[in-house]
């Protein structure tokens, strides 16, 4: 089961580094990983994405809290984030398949960021199953060259994750 | 006051009350060590950084403080990982000081340069690499203190030769606030009264100590809750001497190679209470049939050591003294004669058996050792069959303290970490106890022993074999035994004159009775080889 867990850090360079080097040492494993700074500059977010049973989770959790720099971890209860992610798709496709790909955007939320003659670039926001119905749609047109973040996620609601441990 | 990194360093260790440490120089630690003489600390010169580690290790496990070990960069700071990982393992609090090259030299492969923070990044409980000679004071001050507090461990500083010369503005914190770092000590109350419940409920009860006894000094504690509860105890390998070997309530250390009555009690008891034990898979090997019939009571420090490898019917995370405090406010006398009486079937007298002439039994060597020794004696095992032997038939009296490498088994250990618990414990006897492979892969310091006048003893039980490999190859690879024989071994008796350290050789009862007496007795160093058969068994 896939589990989503956000875990403050304090901004120090190497932080990433322990947390990554956490997770391969335990054999946990990861989908994602994505981290950027928080209003307090003091303080990074990571947002990670894991596959484990409830037991992995709680030893996830554990020893992330036994990192001195990691703040506070928190696991999403199903359905209690909002998640997105960010991708950006070049598309080898002429004149003849551009009103066909702009439909397809329309529909999905996408923009077209840049266009050539033989291709289109593509950004889609949104949660990690629209993208990747987009991508199949997008698939057949013939993708060239793709990249994703990885999920970043917040609390639905007026509750915050704030850093106190 | 304007003073140098370096001298700010030496500082720190002084505010903190060290009073020694373990180290070997080289270039980009130099600043470090100039400043080292204007204090009073005693440095001991090793002859190998992991050795700085163990001896550090030994020196921390006797004063319950961290202590602290010096390298220089590159070779010297990957020389200390094998004590970093050991430290780890046995949650042993250290503060391992390296050098590093100047700051803007990181990252180009400059000579002797190591990532050291990286590569030691799975062993330490804490590390940094100092990139402003102002926040000295402060990584010091957090870094014995993450040491020191919560479950103990190694904690890393990386410090650049050109930060180790700047000047900077010398003062030491007071406090400490690290925002990640809040270790809980006090048991919660409601859990601490559920626990004495299921403790009066249990009909068969039994504690397990484990090694977290000594790190939280709760030694008192967690005899006075058995006594008063009349509930037998059993050790880890790590929780041997919590518990006098002799005290009607003990039953040995439980585990692969442990004793049956521990096993025995183990099966059979109905709520298991760990103190500060994480059931490694050597202590229990089937903790997932064992929670399944056994009520589990665990206290932990380490919140993450609760359920991982056993489930806890009742977790308690605190510090083992203080919420078995907390327990023996509440706890009412109690008794368990049924169960005690019941356990008491599976004693079985100890036989020693008859060994090839010229040979002595390490067991019964061990056994009449520990008779001699003095009561408060302190007892390094290094890693082996030698290990076991003393595991399972040295007799702790109530003061006595047993010291060995249980998490990672790092052969080498165990005669620097002698030298650093007789340096923690001068008036105290301090014996190592090795095998003829594991000493040589320490026994460099020998020199450091007598260079520095530290008198430990040192038993070396020479059976002319890895021998606990060699019985793995006899009873898991029909016996083809490889790369198992220490032929080209010295003479560790001539070894030990080379070095001008008084030594014997025991090969039979007249012999052994005369060495047991000078190990006890004798003021100085002292090396005794006892001649093993090759062949003698584990258990
Ligand atoms: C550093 C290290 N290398 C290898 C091992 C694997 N090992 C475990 S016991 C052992 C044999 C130890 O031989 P010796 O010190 O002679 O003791 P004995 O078992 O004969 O008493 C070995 C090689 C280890 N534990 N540590």
């Amino acid at each position: 089961m896939k589990h989503t867990i956000s875990v403050l850090v304090e901004n120090h360079s190497g932080v990433l580094s322990r947390i990554s080097g956490l997770f391969s040492r335990r054999g946990f494993n990861i989908d994602s990983l994505a981290v950027g700074p928080t209003h307090d500059p003091a303080v990074s977010r990571i947002t990670i994405i894991a596959d484990g049973d409830d037991y992995t989770v709680e030893q996830i959790e554990k020893q992330l809290n036994k990192l001195v720099e990691v703040i506070k971890v928190k696991t999403f209860a199903q359905g209690e984030c909002m998640a997105r992610e960010l991708l950006l798709v070049k598309v080898a496709a002429g004149a003849d398949k551009r009103q066909d790909i702009m439909t397809i955007c329309e529909i999905a939320n996408a923009r077209v960021i840049d266009l050539t003659t033989g291709t289109m670039t593509l950004e889609i926001c949104d949660k990690n199953e629209h993208l990747r119905r987009f991508e199949e749609l997008i698939a057949p047109y013939g993708i060239i060259e793709m990249v994703r973040t990885g999920t970043i996620a917040i609390q639905k609601g007026a509750e915050v994750i704030a850093p106190k441990k | 006051m304007r003073i140098t990194a370096a001298q700010a360093m030496a500082k720190c260790l002084t505010a903190e009350g060290v009073s020694v440490a373990f180290g070997y120089p080289g270039a980009a630690i130099c600043p470090f060590y100039d400043a080292l003489l204007e204090t009073d600390i005693r440095h001991i010169l090793v002859r190998h950084e992991a050795n700085a580690g163990h001896e550090a290790s030994g020196y921390a496990r006797i004063t319950g403080k961290p202590a602290v070990c010096i390298a220089t960069s590159g070779p010297g700071a990957v020389n200390l990982i094998t004590a970093i990982a050991t430290a780890y393992a046995d949650s042993v609090p250290l503060i391992c000081i390296t050098g590093q090259v100047n700051r803007e030299q990181i990252g180009s492969d400059a000579f002797q340069e190591a990532d050291i923070t990286g590569a030691a990044e799975p062993f330490v409980k804490h590390s940094y690499l100092v990139s402003d000679p102002n926040d000295i004071p402060r990584i010091f001050k957090e870094a014995f203190y993450i040491a020191g507090t919560g479950r103990p461990g190694p904690v890393l500083i990386d410090v650049p030769m050109d930060v180790q010369r700047e000047e900077i503005d010398f003062e030491y914190p007071e406090k400490v606030d690290i925002r990640g770092y809040k270790p809980t000590v006090k048991g919660n109350p409601m859990q601490v009264k559920r626990v004495y419940k299921a403790l009066c409920e249990a009909e068969k009860p039994l504690i397990c100590v484990g090694g977290g006894v000594f790190a939280a000094g709760a030694i008192e504690e967690v005899r006075g809750l058995a006594r008063k509860m009349q509930i037998p105890v059993i050790t880890t390998m790590m929780g041997i001497s919590a518990f006098p070997s002799g005290d009607p309530l003990f039953y040995g250390m439980i585990g692969t190679h442990g004793v049956k009555t521990a096993n025995r009690a183990v099966q059979e008891c109905d709520t298991l209470f760990l103190v500060g034990a994480r059931v490694g898979d050597r202590a229990v090997k089937t903790p997932l049939a064992l929670e399944k019939t056994t009520r589990i009571i665990h206290i932990d420090i380490d919140p993450a050591e609760i359920g991982k490898n056993i489930g806890a019917d009742l977790p308690l995370v605190g510090d083992a003294r203080l919420v078995l405090r907390q327990l023996l406010d509440i706890a009412e006398p109690a008794k368990h004669d049924d169960w005690l009486a019941h356990l008491e079937t599976f004693r079985t007298e100890k036989v020693f058996a008859d060994v090839p002439a010229g040979t002595v039994n390490p067991k019964l060597f061990i056994d009449t050792l520990s008779k001699a020794m003095p009561d408060d004696s302190v007892i390094c095992a290094d890693v082996g069959q030698n290990q076991i032997w003393t595991c399972t038939d040295y007799r702790f009296e109530d003061r006595g303290r047993f010291i060995t490498s249980g998490g990672m088994g790092t052969m080498g250990y165990s005669l620097p970490a002698a030298i650093g618990a007789k340096l923690a414990a001068p008036q105290r006897t301090v014996c190592a106890i090795c095998g003829d492979g594991s000493l040589q892969m320490s026994m460099m310091e020998l020199a450091t022993a007598v260079q520095h006048e530290v008198p430990v003893k040192l038993v070396v039980m020479t059976n002319t074999r890895l021998g606990m490999v060699r019985e793995l190859q006899t009873k898991g690879y029909g016996d083809r035994q490889t790369a198992v024989f220490l032929d080209g071994s010295p003479d560790f008796v001539k070894l030990a004159e080379a070095y001008g350290i008084p030594s014997m050789r025991v090969t039979d009862k007249e012999s052994m009775d005369a060495a047991i007496k000078r190990l006890a007795e004798d003021e100085g160093l002292l090396l005794v080889e006892v001649t093993v058969d090759k062949d003698f068994p584990t258990l």
